[in-house]
């Protein structure tokens, strides 16, 4: 269809089109105006990109006086399409009856998804704000409980979110 | 023979019936709770009520028993209602823990939530709370919140495993499971509770929080706790078996198992004691070895004795495939005549149900394979005494601790060679000049013969470190499908373990023999051709609830 129609072009320009000049400084007039702009670009890494709320950083686990909310359900890592989340559940004398003893989340399978926020019962697993991860190694990608749990005050704005979008 | 329709279609079945077991029989599910084939009637669930044509109220199919013309509705508008009604009631203080439930996955009610309830709840006050992890006894955990006094444990504990124990106090909604005072729930048939209980309410001490139902993978297998050989699915995850369950099997333990079996007998496969590879003594210490080096230097050690200087320990732990090749070498390829094997009776420790005196699994067909002396040969206590007066100069035993048997362990060091097969360090390893670490028995295929002459199969759940769970054809989770390099879980800890039958033949050809065995199979198939017993079997014709060997006089049917 698209090669049968005839391509019309306009063959008498004015002299002015055919100096190109005005278009040259109307180009050249958006570049300048812009320096006069608030900048947009950030000295990375001195200044650092905050995100919204709505942002899915690095999944992270929920800390609460101490303890993690997590309860080892296992729902996360059974919704995870990249199965990235391996959960080991243990007993605990705390009333959730049950606790991760080891609770790791490849972060080289992650895809960062948000399921295993959205699955979660307990608000226990939330995608943070952080987005610098690079790793030397495969198993330096491997996230424990020691770099997962991060106490809820530090979480507010996520969890906020979380109450207001449910 | 009574003549009924049931949704339209009519039937012709046994008037001795009742609903719920004609619809059974003819593949019709009707939903229900209390209800279970093995236990006597209790009609308390209310979750299989039907419509009967001239009945004015709808009917439990469980305790209605089928009548010449009756026409039973399964599906009926009233009938859907009032399995709302009923699923509504149950919910009502029915916990919202799914997610750290032990059960959930494996959950009657929550099954049926999905198929037969109106799919919200109506219900805005306070759920009753009742108490919470309780010890019920030694195996068995109890939360009286999951409950929903079906009374299929209170029925076997009476019934059954004949200690009743366990009863229902308060009332309406203050129901609660309980011990009587000063009792606990610890007969050796207790933790079948645990799979009865259509809820999470009973849990397994030792499975509790383990792992969630969908991690595993289930292999169908045979128990080796004793002489019975309880038919058994065994539940792995990342290369280590958590858990056992019972399978139905009419013929040999219905739909239960004991205690011990459940919880002891897979304890030695996850065992931290478990051989990586073959050990050899060299200066006096045991030290690990290459499976070349240890076969070779069992053969050329075996060919410095005479015949009569040898004997040979077979196992009634150690499948029929490996029994059988053993025999075959003691006395083909080395020619001795002293075979023989070492009986685990515990007189006393046997009840009229499941548990036998005999502790090992394979005893029969131990002896059926030919693990017995030659002709003039020597039995076990002529080896023993051969060893003592230094007649009997090198035993090559198999999977058997037998330097625990303190008339074998006193004439051990007369020995000039003892060869050893075992999965796991013990006494004999450690007397041992050779020892092969071989696999369990949820590592290799193979068949065991119970005391009834029935000949079951034991299959491989666990891969060892030849093996490949995909490519070997074993049970796959989710988590062994898509397993890669990067993943921790990914890389479970693989023995170094290899079935008796294959170390045995391999030893053999070294000596000089023809012993040529690719697979179980292949040995079986040796089997079935020269010995009477397994005459015409096959692993296709044994199946998943095994047959009865020719040998075998009738069928012993359990209770």
């Amino acid at each position: 269809m698209a090669s049968s129609k005839k391509i019309i072009r306009k063959k008498d320009f004015s002299l002015l089109q055919r100096m190109y000049l005005p278009e040259i400084f109307r180009g050249l007039m958006t570049t300048f105006l812009q320096m006069f702009k608030p900048k947009i670009t950030h000295q990375y890494p001195e200044v650092r990109f905050h995100p919204p709320a709505s942002f899915r950083g690095r999944p992270v686990l929920v800390e609460e006086q101490g303890v993690e909310r997590c309860v080892a359900c296992g729902l996360c890592s059974r919704v995870c399409p990249a199965l990235a989340i391996e959960v080991q559940a243990s007993e605990t004398d705390l009333e959730k009856e049950r606790y991760p003893v080891k609770f790791e989340i490849n972060m080289v399978r992650c895809i960062f998804c948000g399921f295993c926020e959205e699955v979660c019962p307990e608000e226990a697993i939330v995608m943070s704000n952080e987005y610098e991860l690079a790793f030397s190694s495969q198993e330096e990608a491997i996230f424990g409980k020691d770099k997962l749990l991060i106490p809820a005050e530090k979480l507010k704005e996520r969890l906020e979110f979380l109450k207001q979008n449910r | 023979m009574a003549k009924i329709t049931i949704d339209g279609i009519a039937y012709e079945v046994d008037p001795k019936l009742t609903v719920i077991q004609a619809a059974r029989d003819h593949g019709i599910k009707i939903p229900h709770f209390c209800w279970h084939p093995k236990l006597s009637v209790a009609g308390n669930c209310r979750m299989c009520l039907v419509e009967i044509e001239k009945m004015p109220k709808l009917a439990i199919a469980c305790a209605t028993q089928v009548a010449e013309g009756m026409v039973v509705k399964t599906q009926s508008e009233r009938v859907q209602k009032a399995r709302n009604a009923v699923m509504e009631f149950l919910l009502i203080n029915h916990p919202l823990d799914c997610p750290i439930c032990d059960e959930a996955g494996e959950c009657k009610l929550q099954d049926y939530t999905y198929k037969y309830s109106i799919g919200y709840s109506r219900f805005n006050e306070d759920k009753v709370h009742k108490p919470k992890r309780i010890q019920l006894g030694p195996n068995v955990m109890l939360d009286v919140e999951r409950c929903i006094m079906c009374s299929r444990c209170v029925r076997f504990a009476d019934e059954i495993a004949k200690q009743p124990v366990l009863t229902f106090t308060q009332r309406g909604d203050h129901v609660v499971l309980t011990t009587f005072p000063g009792t606990q729930l610890d007969n050796p048939y207790s933790m079948n509770v645990i799979e009865l209980c259509p809820v999470g309410a009973l849990t397994g001490t030792d499975f509790r929080f383990k792992a969630r139902v969908w991690e595993m993978s289930s292999t169908e297998s045979t128990c080796t706790g004793c002489a019975r050989g309880c038919n058994i699915n065994i539940w792995v995850r990342n290369n280590e078996i958590l858990r056992l369950t019972p399978r139905q099997n009419e013929e040999v333990n219905s739909a239960w198992m004991c205690d011990f079996g459940r919880l002891q007998t897979f304890k030695d496969v996850n065992s931290e004691k478990r051989l990586s590879g073959p050990l050899m003594r060299k200066e006096g210490i045991l030290s690990s070895v290459g499976w070349d080096e240890a076969i070779a230097a069992a053969a050329s050690e075996l060919r410095l004795f005479k015949k009569s200087e040898i004997a040979g320990l077979g196992s009634a732990y150690a499948s029929n495939e490996d029994n059988y090749a053993f025999q075959k070498f003691m006395k083909d390829v080395l020619g001795t005549k002293n075979v023989d094997f070492v009986r685990h009776l515990k007189e006393g420790d046997e009840d009229a149900f499941l548990l036998r005196a005999d502790k090992t699994a394979n005893t029969r067909g131990a002896e059926e394979v030919g693990v017995k002396p030659g002709e003039g040969g020597s039995n076990i206590d002529a080896i023993i005494q051969g060893i003592k007066n230094g007649s009997i100069k090198a035993l090559y035993a198999l999977e058997d601790d037998i330097a625990a048997i303190p008339e074998i362990a006193g004439v051990l060091s007369n020995l000039e060679l003892l060869i050893v097969h075992s999965s796991i360090q013990n006494e004999t390893t450690a007397a041992a000049d050779i020892v092969f670490s071989s696999s369990t028995y949820a590592e290799k295929h193979g068949t065991l013969t119970n005391f009834q002459g029935r000949v079951q199969r034991i299959r491989p759940a666990v891969v060892t470190l030849e093996q490949d769970r995909a490519l070997d054809g074993f049970a796959m989770s989710r988590w062994d499908k898509f397993a890669s390099h990067n993943d921790r879980w990914g890389r479970p800890i693989k023995k170094d373990a290899r079935p008796s039958w294959r170390i045995v033949s391999a030893v053999a050809s070294a000596v000089g023999g023809k012993m040529k065995f690719n697979s179980a199979d292949d040995v079986f198939r040796e089997i079935s051709e020269k010995v009477q017993a397994f005459k015409g079997l096959n692993y296709q014709k044994i199946g998943n609830t095994g047959v009865m060997s020719k040998t075998a006089s009738r069928a012993v049917p359990v209770v």
